[in-house]
């Protein structure tokens, strides 16, 4: 269960986040989205921890636990996943070797031995057979080279072998074209569960056409100006993010 | 953007591993170097006339010389009067057997994690020990005369091998080509001797292993490894010495000629005291090693893996004289605490279609200096000279620095010759990455510093490969905040 409460996040000296609240429960999959710079992907990376983001006021609990008093590894360790929009190359590092040692980390804070290497490479093969990636990726170095829907992919196949309680998507479809959408859409699918909490963030309701949520809230200018069901990505889709601006930008001239 | 947390503080603090020193009995000589103390060495060690004459012709042509400064590196000028030239351990027997070598030897070795006994019992690798200026042991002396190759000490090849030695001595390096091969010459003490016979394969890896033990000495030796018409040879050099306040010089000169069809790799892990934090102590390592691809397609490959050293100046070369000949040249030179490092290779074309490789990856953390300084020259003989060159720099944290320097003078136009040169730093998009996915950034930085560094271990034997990515680590260990 995540708790979110009057979150209030910066960087660079600049506030984005100004009071979010947030709920989701477990096995719920809830939508974010917004017009750019709304602060969707912000909203992400405080989750998660980025060192670049300060928290200037609010709380986030996480199972009971304080999230943002723990280091990125310990979130990890917690549950909590992001899959990033831009994945980062690391030369020289093979794809399944950074895996194992990702799962072997996560399994060591839980006091867990490594887990046996063929183990590893049959879940690992089936994890790729899910998300259709080529078997040439597991020796490849993360992520370089791979196209923009490789990386996605990659990352769903990171999802899938960590396990994570909290899946956090930044922008997951940008960039990809309508087949890769699928392929991604229906790893996450195959991962639904009653224990994993999903927040999906996305630009456009496309997205959520594959994978459907349960609540979608609009994030603009920090804060969550809306919130309503699957229908209201419909609506947006209908009349874009102008309506909510021009309505932010009459309240602000007001307040 | 926040720096990689404490990261940077903590690498200079970390421990070095090997700085212990060994209580061994030891013969020293008085500080100081004039023509007395080369006629010291030499009747010490018994030689032939001819050596003692070559040393006093380098002796002699040694003084007339200045110290190089052009170097990237910052250190006082060294007192050559305040060295001692030569130190042994004592007594020093004449070895037939491990079971001869001194208990304390033996303990120092195992230490170090080179069990000489395991040595033999267990791998397949020969091992000549050098302590201060003295081979101590070689191991599977025998196995390898069975195959015809000669594996000893640099002292028992001028007794044993004189013509062989005469003939190679110096033919690579010679005795005016710079100030340290020319001090090395008057003064080395002795270092390894390799010969490897027409037609033969080497049937184990060579190794020497070196330490400096005694304090205040220089340490000079020389290897000298002869491959014959269509012979193979691996060779692995291992470096450590004791943790001490003041610098300590190691000047070496390491000499390879590879004739018709030969192939020699030559592999260093270098891991000298690199003295502390604030830059007390720690081993200048100012040696000169270098190459004769003398017959036609010939290979000579250098393959460094440089972690230690207070100062590291040196530019394993080859001269590519066959024709079809090939130089290699891999390099991992890591930088930390105040350590600085100019290092990087030669290739001299001169035969035709000879083709060489340069990869280097230096990496600088906390206030480490990193330069690579390289040369390819091709002369008007080397028709359809080829080379390449890949110089790529990893900065961890912002006080660090590195620098590239290449010299290319081409005077053959069908010559291609390729450059290219990267800098980054560990990104805070790569550790951020690592750290989400719940691998701690101790563990992410030597996998990211490792990953950098994997075109190089590649070209280095299994355990010496294990050997390399441990030290990485260990170098870089206490970079968590």
């Amino acid at each position: 269960m995540l708790h979110i409460e009057n979150l209030h996040a910066s960087t660079a000296g600049t506030e984005i986040l100004r009071g979010v609240n947030l709920d989701i429960a477990p096995g719920e999959v809830h939508a974010i989205m917004g017009p750019n710079g709304s602060g969707k992907s912000t909203l992400a990376h405080v989750l998660s921890g980025r060192p670049d983001y300060e928290v200037t006021a609010g709380s986030v609990t996480y199972n009971g636990v304080d999230l943002l008093a723990l280091a990125p590894e310990e979130r990890a360790a917690a549950g909590v996943f992001l899959a990033f929009q831009y994945p980062v190359e690391i030369p020289g590092v093979g794809n399944l070797y950074f895996l194992r040692t990702a799962v072997n980390s996560i399994r060591a804070t839980k006091g867990l031995d490594p887990i046996a290497v063929t183990t590893f490479i049959k879940m690992a093969d089936k994890a790729m057979d899910a998300v259709e990636m080529d078997k040439s990726m597991k020796n490849r170095s993360v992520n370089e080279g791979f196209s923009g829907g490789e990386k996605k992919r990659n990352e769903i196949l990171q999802m899938t072998m960590l396990e994570p309680t909290l899946a956090i998507l930044d922008e997951t479809d940008s960039g990809l074209d309508i087949d890769a959408l699928r392929i991604v859409a229906n790893g996450v699918n195959a991962l639904r569960s009653p224990e994993r909490s999903m927040l999906v963030i996305t630009h456009y309701q496309r997205l959520l056409d594959y994978i459907v949520p349960d609540k979608i809230h609009v994030l603009a200018a920090g804060r969550i100006v809306r919130s309503g069901g699957k229908e209201l990505a419909l609506e947006l889709e209908a009349s874009g993010y102008a309506d909510i601006e021009a309505e932010l930008a009459s309240k602000g001239a007001t307040a | 953007m926040t720096p990689p947390s404490n990261e940077v503080t903590e690498l200079a603090e970390r421990e070095y591993q090997h700085g212990f020193v060994t209580d061994i009995e030891t013969e020293v000589i008085p500080k100081g170097l004039d023509e007395d103390v080369v006629r010291l060495i030499s009747s010490k060690k018994n030689e032939p006339e001819w050596l003692l004459e070559w040393r006093l012709a380098a002796y002699r042509h040694w003084v007339t010389m200045s110290e190089p400064t052009w170097q990237k590196a910052h250190y006082p000028s060294i007192d050559f009067q305040d060295i001692a030239y030569w130190a042994a351990p004592k007594p020093k027997p004449k070895l037939n057997s491990l079971d001869e070598v001194d208990p304390e030897l033996r303990e120092m070795f195992d230490k170090l994690g080179i069990s000489l006994a395991e040595q033999e019992r267990l791998s397949n690798v020969a091992v000549d020990a050098i302590v201060d200026s003295v081979s101590v042991a070689t191991t599977f002396k025998a196995k390898l005369a069975e195959a015809g190759v000669i594996f000893c000490s640099f002292s028992e090849a001028v007794a044993e091998h004189p013509d062989l030695v005469r003939a190679n001595l110096g033919s690579v390096v010679p005795v005016r080509d710079n100030y340290y091969a020319a001090l090395n010459s008057a003064v080395f003490s002795d270092g390894s001797f390799c010969y490897i016979p027409a037609g033969v394969r080497c049937p184990m890896e060579l190794s020497t292993y070196f330490r400096i033990n005694s304090a205040q000495t220089g340490q000079f030796e020389r290897t000298l490894i002869v491959a014959e018409e269509g012979s193979y040879v691996s060779y692995l050099e291992g470096c450590t010495a004791p943790m001490r306040d003041e610098n300590q010089l190691h000047a070496a000169v390491v000499e390879l000629v590879a004739h018709t069809d030969a192939q020699i790799k030559y592999a260093t892990v270098q891991n000298w005291y690199p003295g502390d934090a604030e830059g007390r102590g720690g081993i200048y390592n100012f040696v000169t090693k270098r190459g004769k691809c003398a017959g036609d397609r010939s290979k000579i490959s250098w393959t460094q893996v440089e972690t230690g050293s207070a100062i590291t100046w040196k530019y394993p070369s080859v001269v590519l004289q066959g024709d079809d000949s090939v130089g290699e040249f891999y390099s991992v030179a890591l930088t930390a605490g105040r350590q600085q490092a100019d290092t990087g290779t030669k290739m001299i074309h001169i035969g035709k279609n000879t083709s060489s490789t340069i990869v280097s990856k230096g990496i600088s953390a906390a206030h480490g200096q990193n330069t690579y300084r390289g040369q390819v020259k091709v002369l008007r003989s080397a028709q359809g000279a080829r080379n390449f060159t890949q110089c790529d720099s990893l900065l961890i944290g912002s006080d660090c620095g590195a620098h590239t320097v290449p010299y290319i003078e081409v005077k053959n136009a069908s010559a291609q010759v390729e450059h290219e040169a990267s800098t980054s730093k560990i990104g805070e998009d790569q550790m951020f990455y690592c750290r989400q996915r719940g691998i701690s950034e101790e563990d992410a930085t030597s996998m990211i510093v490792n990953g950098f560094c994997r075109e190089v271990f590649n070209e280095l034997p299994m355990e010496f490969a294990v050997e390399a990515q441990r030290l990485l680590s260990v170098s870089l260990e206490g970079s968590v905040g």
